[in-house]
């Protein structure tokens, strides 16, 4: 007989170790299906990790990804320590990118200094709006908000789409569905001569900072905690659990919105219907590869952006079909979790009971 | 009755010899040996923290000893699972039940049997009504255990462990969720087992009790054993000694106190429950004076959750005007709006509701004391910390320091802190369930010292508990609740135990409010 049993004192080392742990076997798995498509194991997994930090260029082009990615999951890492199980950070980050891009558009022909900021402005604000409908949802009907932040994703994909083939689309553009290239007062300034790395990663590891400040130093943030590891005593010492549900989701709305905006004026420059090649869905496993921290969220980011331009690489060089990246970071979470379930419970194997 | 015992005697039924368990920071047991008589009751006493639970656990299965010997019948055994220990004869009831609402007594048993097991019974309805007049468990098979009294569950958990033919019952603080009359029902259950030749652990903090009705006593501290003893030739002062090393005052009644204005008010309180097996709030009418502990006695489950939880703003329906707070109404405010205004609260649970488990002290303090260590939104964690400090000294916490986390301190431990950090507000009413249970006799004197010294500070203070000793030798005046009726308060003084043990049962009830025959009838078989 098997029996799950929870254990006492789950240890602590492990639940530093886990992710770890669990990248490790992920990379096992990925080896034996590499050898069964016929590939050599090691040389895939050599081009999927390795050679995106080859050289310079590369590792320029995994910053580009690393961006969206850390926004978002550290936003979503602030939900969910708050039990907060807000999924919509791809909605909320395309409708930034929707507002972001309506409003960079509104002044293709301005000179104006503060036409960067206000584009940047309305991309978070349209984002705060995305996350803040399932949260009213939540709140007022108790909805449950795993569902609705998903159909907002679906929403928000299909309100863009419609955009670049309706109202948005380039009048010059031969009909193709893009809207016209902005124009450069509202395209983030580039870090470095020659690469596509943005002010995007900056807002981002910034915004990681301002996380783990708020959650460690701030009452607020303490508020959080304490909701998302024991409800029951948040609500003995009479916490505003709605303003706490509130915050933590209009501000994973704002930094969804802004790396959708980012993406948008950053590297790609105008409005096309695949923005974010699931940047808001990848954050999820960002967010819990990082153990929720803000700033474990930064080494999370940087792997799984590795991951992504692995992933690219690995198609160009090997013939690789791209959906092993979207299967590697699902097994991933797969042991991730599969990981924290046995630090904090155990398989007992007893005999069946003999009389 | 320790005559009664000689009968018996022939090979020990459980012997302990030098079990040690060690735990990172701490000795749980030290060497410690137990031998057990069939038939015997024996007593494990102990401060919180003494080790009695680990010892309890490693006779159960649950914790494996470090060294240590466990002979059973004679024989040397290794009781790796609470499995084994069941197949062995070893039965614990633990205490907090795990019993299923809504399902029967005799489906409850039956989830615990194996199949073979249950074959071997046949009938398990039958059985467990032959057990039951056997041993005078009064276990009705049928019936459903939402329906039973908190003693009537207890006696279905150690129900549970006779079918399975039980050699060994371990009960764990057995009595504290009982009335009066229920603990002498046990007690009956209990010399009806021992004569059978069951021998039974019994851990209680109750030492008069112990005198009453156990073989002998081993008493722990520090991990050790500190002495054995036959109860019958002690008193509780006696064995108090032992265990706490020195004879704490075992104060025999504080002085009561006339109350000055009224601080809490409650009128005309009705609320209907949100559980199915909650209890609805039926025209509670209390008033609370500045300076006076109003202590409320009643059986759990009789509406004494549902009556904290609206006091405290936990529960979130607006009750209009029905609560006043210094003449401000309250009702419509939350808890976090009501401790502004000078309330504190030290609720039932400690771990998961009065503390958060895995966070430091330090954290667990600005759980509700936020005023003064906040600055601009910005915690003063340098400031806070000193403080957390100051309530370990004060209040002889036993911990590693302000970064323990509050599930490493032993319960008693974890409440003279909660109940520390809630005097520590100066509070104009202090609401408080169930200050010492499962807390040792050195603590709760620790925590009665600082409930009275708040209450002659001007205080207001709702002491809600189970413990009739303690209400009287609290309380300035009384009064109990039954399925959610408040009795009338009386002084202390001007009532005795049987006037409060009726009105636990209900008989207040006719005169005060239209007849429930449903409720007068359960509430006198309790």
């Amino acid at each position: 007989m098997m029996h799950i049993q929870a254990r006492t004192e789950p240890s602590s080392l492990m639940k530093v170790v886990s992710p770890l742990l669990a990248i490790a076997l992920t990379l096992f798995f990925g080896s034996i299906l590499f050898s069964v498509l016929g590939k050599d194991p090691l040389q895939a997994l050599h081009v999927l990790l390795i050679a995106p930090l080859a050289d310079s260029y590369n590792i320029g082009e995994m910053l580009v990804k690393m961006g969206p990615l850390l926004l978002c999951g550290v936003g979503l890492s602030l939900c969910y320590k708050a039990n907060m199980w807000n999924i919509g950070a791809e909605g909320q980050l395309l409708a930034g990118a929707l507002g972001g891009s309506a409003m960079a558009l509104y002044f293709l022909n301005s000179e104006s200094a503060f036409a960067l900021p206000i584009t940047l402005l309305a991309g978070i604000a349209s984002g705060m709006i995305w996350a803040a409908i399932p949260t009213y949802l939540k709140l007022k009907f108790n909805s449950n908000l795993i569902l609705t932040t998903i159909m907002f994703n679906y929403i928000a994909l299909y309100l863009l789409i419609w955009a670049v083939h309706g109202p948005l689309r380039d009048p010059e553009g031969f009909g193709f569905p893009e809207s016209a290239l902005f124009s450069d007062t509202t395209l983030l300034p580039t870090l470095f001569e020659g690469s596509r790395i943005h002010l995007g990663i900056l807002f981002a590891l910034i915004s990681g900072f301002i996380a783990w400040f708020i959650l460690s130093k701030t009452h607020l943030g303490f508020q959080i905690r304490v909701f998302g590891a024991d409800e029951p005593a948040a609500k003995y010492a009479g916490f505003n659990s709605k303003k706490l549900s509130w915050f933590v989701m209009l501000f994973a709305g704002a930094l969804a919105g802004l790396a959708g905006v980012s993406e948008t004026t950053g590297p790609i420059g105008q409005l096309v219907p695949n923005v974010s090649p699931g940047y808001g869905y990848s954050a999820i496993i960002v967010a819990y590869l990082g153990r929720l921290h803000p700033l474990g969220a930064i080494i999370a980011s940087v792997f799984l952006a590795v991951l992504y331009m692995g992933g690219d690489l690995a198609q160009i060089e090997m013939g690789i079909p791209i959906a092993v990246v979207g299967m590697f970071q699902g097994v991933l979470l797969f042991f991730l979790l599969a990981c924290d379930f046995f630090i904090r419970n155990s398989l007992t194997f007893t005999n069946k009971a003999t009389n | 009755m320790p005559d009664s015992l000689e009968k018996h005697i022939s090979i020990a039924r459980l012997e302990l010899a030098n079990i040690t368990k060690q735990y990172p920071g701490c000795l749980a047991n030290d060497k410690v040996s137990l031998t057990l008589l069939p038939g015997e009751i024996h007593a494990l006493l102990g401060e919180n923290g003494a080790g009695k639970s680990t010892l309890v656990k490693t006779i159960y299965g649950v914790v494996a000893p470090d060294k240590g010997d466990i002979l059973w019948n004679g024989k040397e055994v290794s009781i790796k699972s609470p499995s084994i220990a069941r197949d062995l004869g070893i039965g614990m009831v633990f205490q907090h039940f795990s019993l299923f609402e809504t399902l029967t007594v005799s489906q409850n048993i039956e989830l615990c049997l194996s199949k073979l097991q249950l074959k071997n019974i046949g009938d398990l309805a039958q059985r467990i009504s032959k057990l039951s007049a056997d041993y005078g468990l009064d276990v009705d098979p049928h019936r459903y255990v939402h329906s039973l009294s908190i003693g009537e569950r207890q006696r279905v958990e150690i129900m549970r462990c006779l079918v399975q033919s039980v050699k060994l019952l371990i009960l764990d603080e057995p009595t504290s969720v009982l009335t009066p009359q229920e603990v002498s029902g046990l007690f009956g259950v209990l010399r009806t087992l021992s004569e059978q030749g069951c021998s039974i652990l019994f851990i209680s903090h109750k030492l008069h009790e112990v005198t009453e009705i156990c073989h002998k006593a081993t008493i722990l501290r520090g991990g050790k054993v500190v002495d054995t003893c036959v109860p019958s030739e002690e008193t509780p002062a006696t064995i108090a000694k032992m265990m706490v090393g020195d004879l704490a005052e075992q104060d025999a009644g504080y002085s009561k106190q006339e109350g000055g204005h009224i601080v809490f008010n409650i009128h005309d309180l009705s609320l209907t429950t949100k559980q199915p097996f909650g209890t609805a709030l039926k025209n509670i009418n209390l008033s609370l004076k500045a300076g006076e502990i109003l202590g409320i006695a009643g059986v759990a489950g009789n509406g004494q959750d549902e009556l904290m939880a609206i006091i405290s703003g936990e529960e979130e329906r607006h009750v209009k005007a029905s609560l006043e707070l210094n003449g401000t109404p309250i009702g419509h405010l939350n808890a976090g709006e009501r401790r502004k205004l000078g309330m504190a609260y030290v609720p039932e649970e400690r771990l998961g509701r009065g503390a958060v488990p895995d966070m430091s002290l330090t954290e667990n303090t600005l759980l509700t004391h936020s005023e003064g260590f906040v600055k601009n939104g910005l915690v003063q964690w340098n400031v806070l910390k000193d403080y957390a400090n100051t309530l370990i000294d004060k209040y002889k916490v036993k911990c590693h320091g302000e970064f323990s986390e509050a599930k490493s301190l032993s319960g008693g431990n974890l409440q003279k802190f909660i109940m520390g950090r809630e005097i520590g507000q100066n509070p104009k009413l202090l609401i408080c369930a169930h200050p010492t249970w499962g807390v040792d006799v050195g603590a709760a004197l620790a925590i009665h010292q600082a409930l009275l010294e708040l209450r002659n500070q001007g205080a207001a203070i709702l002491l809600v508990s189970e413990d009739i000793d303690e209400l009287f030798l609290l309380a300035d005046r009384m009064a109990a609740v039954c399925d959610g009726y408040l009795s009338p308060l009386v002084k202390t003084e001007q009532t005795n135990i049987d006037q409060i043990g009726q009105w636990m049962a209900g008989t207040f009830i006719n005169n005060t409010a239209p007849i429930n025959s449903d409720t007068v009838e359960q509430g006198t078989k309790a």
